[in-house]
């Protein structure tokens, strides 16, 4: 592997405006570590070898000519398969789409097109972000480049994947209930879920329209800060958008963050049932370390996120239900006829469904479709609603006695393949700890904490709604005490793919 | 079933309950949620975007010039407008709909608790009560090729064009409307028209019936007497004119009665109308459990129109149709029933503006009414489309009234504005269509006149004063129909010693 592969990506891009770097030799390397080591991975669906390094040369002429370019330009980032990007295959990881090329780009790809960063191809997913391991995708399993043998976390795991394998410095993620936490957990890489609305949806493929948020995958919390302001900002053509300012992240990184100055919750029932032991006490030996730095640490009870497991296992599907709808084989995508009986549209539409879709899909429209029904909505998806509420309000009362809340991102480490793939519950599980923010819209990271068993466990920072700029100047000082502990990037002790 | 009853006799047994939807298409340049245009009439699935298109990854982004033609129509119907209301997702599978979900509001309209009084033919005035008014998307449009009659049973293949999809739309639904009794069909066009008066009053649509702009679905129910609870209710859909919506009423009153009549139960469905037959037919059976599954729409924010903004509406509204006709009948001194001859003629905004440019009212309206409304006639085109202003109307008559040209001329002279060959004095000018009111010449033709028509002489010497216009003809040919004709008169009767 070049070792220009592992630099973050703000050091490539310092190098590529000091001329100590091409964009081509970067994007390259990149193709050139895909080749060498995703035939093991498996974390890209597509690669864009030509349109990256279009851009890339691009971007090195205009620099030659003394240009003036964006901060990123020349860095390149790979996509999760369920943003569009015109002229690209969107297939959202299902059968449903294997085929569908998307007419336009997703607003957050305008942006990376803006800061001309090449698109290096889209990353493997579970079908349309359904899951927590990625092995629910229609054509490939991603593996974690910690051990093959185990799931890189779902759904974005070949989003992290990618990014831990140094096939690529930065990537997209989406995050409904930890799709861009939990995989980081996993995999040893930082991914953030912004504050709802902070960054445009418009072009994500949407599974639940009120929880989906676009974030950031790196594998530092400045390179995951500088992505988010480069595709964050207001977006007219998302009506949910938030008009903030998208810099401000990456102005919180430059200002020191005293840490002994910030009040750190902990959350009484994020950490306790249900969390593996060595990921407890990887997260308790983070605690010991931030108090010996002077960090005060408080403890907090948020009753409700009880019942923030069940409550999203009803408002998730319930948007999904409807989200999917649009998936009939009328106007795009799949189309598959009856074998037997008449072809009406009802027929086709139902066999395209039933033949286009996996399980994992079916069950969450099927319970989705049950929990909106008349005569149930009420008991369900509305009562969800009220939880919803409830979580929010555990999180602003917590919020007024501390300024940040840590928790382990994910109860377990990567587990092997197939190990929960017949128990959806024992699935929905892994996300435990992530699907509270989404209900309350608030912005949370994951950062690696420590190894247990020798894989990644992962930290998990929230802050108040709005505060992503307090959640990353946390995370960056969090960084930065435990970078020397490791002795540099907690990925540097992976085991080395190449040479296999 | 036997024959129908009458409609005497159905509106005799039973008492009718009419519930009536009206949607109509709001003329704004985009569409509800995106960016595409609204137009109407152009090649299929050219007028789309992937919002439009409900592309995987799209969202929806409410159009405020929507939402103010919403609170618009909501005031025009005396309605409470919401300070904060929300859209809903009505979940069901159909190829016109992109999403396979509409976009509508469900239990928070943007508009509630209104009325409307609607005038009748004979000046009764009956009050219909509005429970709300809210905003949607239409849908697509399906066209199945192969079938009889462009029917899905038995196409070979179906298209659709989504050009209409997104498309802003208020529906606007009555609570159930009692007491009409057999004026029920006379209530149920009257209320629908008065509607697409507002609607065009208030410029928010062309509302043109027969383009859809304004589509009515009508309830109709039966009871036996006042004091009992509704029956059963079947719903028309569709129905595209006024006249139609009269005789669904009726027809579905007639029909129910007979089934009623026959000790039959009716069936709760809804129909189709046909215009043909002037009847409906079965559609499809429609229960109360229907399951569209709403859901309040999660990737749009509530809609919060200040009160601010709702004042302002409020004060920019124009006069309305009801107000304005008041006016109009008092300021013209003509009749209710030739007010609505006005109206139904569409040529109401066309006689103001040709009062307004100086011509008086008698005038411009018979103008309105009269020649322009037969050369639009023939031509087949509505009076605004006839190429003649109501400035030049105003001048045409002003040449009239100055005895510079008679009438006969003047309708040449249109013709000739129509034609574009100029304005109408200049137009005068250049053919010399000036009126002969040199008594020279007229006497000359008089005399010509009565020397080869002895007969006609006698005839008028013997008072019989009609005759005279046997000689008009001879003269008028002699003056190129330039002669002043009062003129004329005077001449011939000074000639006969009378």
């Amino acid at each position: 592997m070049k070792d220009i592969l592992k630099l973050s990506a703000y050091e490539m891009s310092q190098k590529l405006i000091a001329g100590e770097l091409t964009s081509v030799e970067l994007t390259q390397a990149c193709l050139d570590r895909i080749a060498e080591v995703d035939g093991k991975v498996q974390a890209f669906l597509l690669v864009d070898e030509q349109g990256a390094m279009h851009t890339a040369r691009l971007v090195d002429e205009k620099r030659a000519r003394g240009e003036e370019l964006p901060a990123f330009a020349g860095v390149p980032v790979a996509i999760k398969d369920n943003i569009c990007v015109n002229g690209m295959k969107t297939t959202c990881a299902s059968k449903m789409l294997e085929n569908w090329v998307s007419p336009y780009d997703a607003t957050v790809i305008s942006k990376i097109k803006k800061e001309m960063m090449p698109i290096i191809g889209k990353t493997n997913m579970d079908e349309f972000a359904m899951g927590s391991s990625t092995e629910h995708s229609a054509f490939q399993r991603t593996c974690n480049p910690w051990d093959l043998d185990r799931i890189p976390g779902g759904s974005g795991g070949g989003s992290a994947a990618a990014v831990a394998a140094y096939m690529v410095p930065l990537a997209l993620g989406s995050d409904t209930g930890g799709s861009i936490r939990q995989p980081g957990a996993v995999t040893g890489t930082v991914g953030a879920k912004p504050t709802y609305g902070r960054i445009s949806r418009y072009g994500l493929v949407a599974m639940a329209s009120s929880l989906d948020q676009i974030g950031p995958v790196a594998r530092t919390v400045q390179d995951a800060a500088m992505l988010q302001s480069i595709i964050g900002g207001y977006d007219e053509y998302d009506s949910t958008s938030l008009q903030e300012d998208a810099y401000d992240v990456v102005r919180a990184l430059e200002e020191n963050t005293d840490l002994s100055k910030m009040r750190i919750g902990i959350v009484k029932e994020l950490s306790g049932e249900g969390y593996d032991k060595g990921v407890r006490d990887t997260f308790d030996n983070i605690l010991d370390i931030l108090k010996e730095r002077g960090a005060n640490i408080i403890e907090v009870s948020c009753p409700s996120f009880e019942y923030a497991l069940s409550a999203y296992y009803l408002i998730m599907p319930a948007e999904v239900s409807s989200n999917l709808a649009r998936f009939d084989g009328v106007h795009y995508g799949a189309r598959i006829l009856p074998k037997e009986g008449p072809v009406t549209a009802e027929t086709m539409m139902a066999t395209t469904r039933g033949e286009a879709f996996g399980d994992e899909v079916k069950r969450r429209i099927i319970l989705g479709t049950y929990a909106l029904s008349s005569g149930h909505v009420d008991d369900y998806y509305m009562s969800a609603q009220r939880v919803r509420t409830l979580i929010q309000r555990d999180f602003e009362a917590a919020y007024k006695e501390v300024d940040v809340l840590l928790s382990p991102t994910s109860p377990v480490v990567a587990f092997k393949f197939g190990d929960k793939m017949n128990d959806p519950l024992a699935m929905y599980l892994n996300d435990i700890a992530t699907i509270p923010a989404n209900l309350a819209g608030i912005p949370g990271i994951s950062i690696p904490a420590g190894l247990s068993q020798g894989l990644p466990v992962g930290l998990q920072v929230l802050a108040p709604a709005h505060k992503d700029a307090r959640m990353y100047a946390v995370a960056n000082e969090i960084e930065k005490i435990l970078n020397p502990i490791w002795g540099g990037n907690i990925l540097e002790q992976a085991p080395v793919l190449e040479g296999e | 079933m036997s024959k129908l009853v009458s409609y005497e006799k159905a509106a005799a047994e039973f008492d009718p309950v009419l519930g009536i939807e009206v949607h109509v298409e709001l003329g704004t340049k985009t569409k509800m949620f995106d960016h595409a245009p609204n137009v109407f009439g152009e090649e299929p699935n050219t007028m789309v975007t992937p919002v439009s298109l409900g592309l995987p990854g799209t969202l929806p982004v409410v159009n405020k010039k929507a939402v103010e033609y919403a609170i618009k129509i909501g005031l025009a119907l005396n309605c409470s407008i919401a300070s904060s209301c929300r859209f809903a997702r009505k979940n069901y599978f159909y190829p016109d709909i992109p999403k396979n979900f509409q976009t509508s509001q469900f239990d928070e309209p943007i508009a509630y608790d209104g009325y409307l009084d609607v005038e009748l033919e004979d000046g009764a005035v009956f009050r219909v009560d509005i429970e709300r008014a809210h905003m949607e998307e239409d849908a697509g449009k399906n066209t199945h090729v192969g079938g009889a009659a462009g029917r899905i049973q038995g196409a070979e293949y179906s298209l659709v064009d989504y050009n209409r999809a997104g498309v802003p739309l208020v529906e606007i639904v009555t609570r159930p409307i009692t007491g009409c009794g057999d004026r029920a069909p006379e209530v149920a066009a009257a209320y629908v028209q008065t509607l697409r008066d507002i609607f065009r009053a208030l410029e928010v649509s062309e509302a043109r019936m027969e383009r859809g702009n304004v589509r009515a679905d009508i309830n109709v129910s039966l009871r036996k007497t006042p004091e009992d609870k509704f029956g059963t209710r079947t719903e028309t859909k569709n129905v595209n004119s006024f006249r139609a919506i009269d005789k669904a009423v009726r027809y579905e009153m007639r029909r129910q009665a007979t089934v009623l009549l026959e000790g039959e139960t009716v069936i709760q469905e809804t129909r189709h109308w046909h215009e043909d037959t002037s009847s409906t037919s079965s559609g499809r059976e429609k229960s109360d459990a229907e399951d569209y599954r709403y859901f309040p729409e999660p990737d749009l924010v509530p809609v919060c129109p200040s009160k601010e903004w709702i004042e302002q509406i409020r004060s920019s509204m124009p006069e309305m149709p009801a107000v304005r006709r008041k006016r109009l009948i008092a300021q013209w001194g003509i009749s209710d029933v030739e007010m609505r001859d006005v109206i139904n003629a569409g040529a109401l905004d066309l006689i103001e503006a040709t009062i307004k440019a100086g011509t008086s009212p008698q005038s411009a309206r018979k103008w309105w009414m009269g020649e322009i409304s037969r050369i639009a006639r023939v031509q087949e085109i509505s009076l605004e489309e006839v190429k003649v202003t109501p400035e030049q109307i105003c001048e045409l008559q002003s040449l009239i009234d100055e005895k510079k040209i008679n009438d006969k001329i003047a309708r040449s002279v249109l013709d000739s504005v129509i034609q574009g060959e100029g304005q109408p004095a200049q137009i005068v000018k250049d053919k010399g269509l000036e009126i002969v009111s040199d008594d020279g010449a007229l006497e000359k033709a008089v005399d010509e006149a009565l020397n080869s028509n002895p007969d006609v002489v006698e005839s008028l010497k013997a008072g019989k004063m009609q005759a005279i216009g046997a000689l008009m003809g001879p003269i008028m040919k002699a003056t190129k129909g330039q002669a002043d004709a009062s003129r004329v008169r005077e001449i011939i009767m000074e000639k006969i010693n009378l």
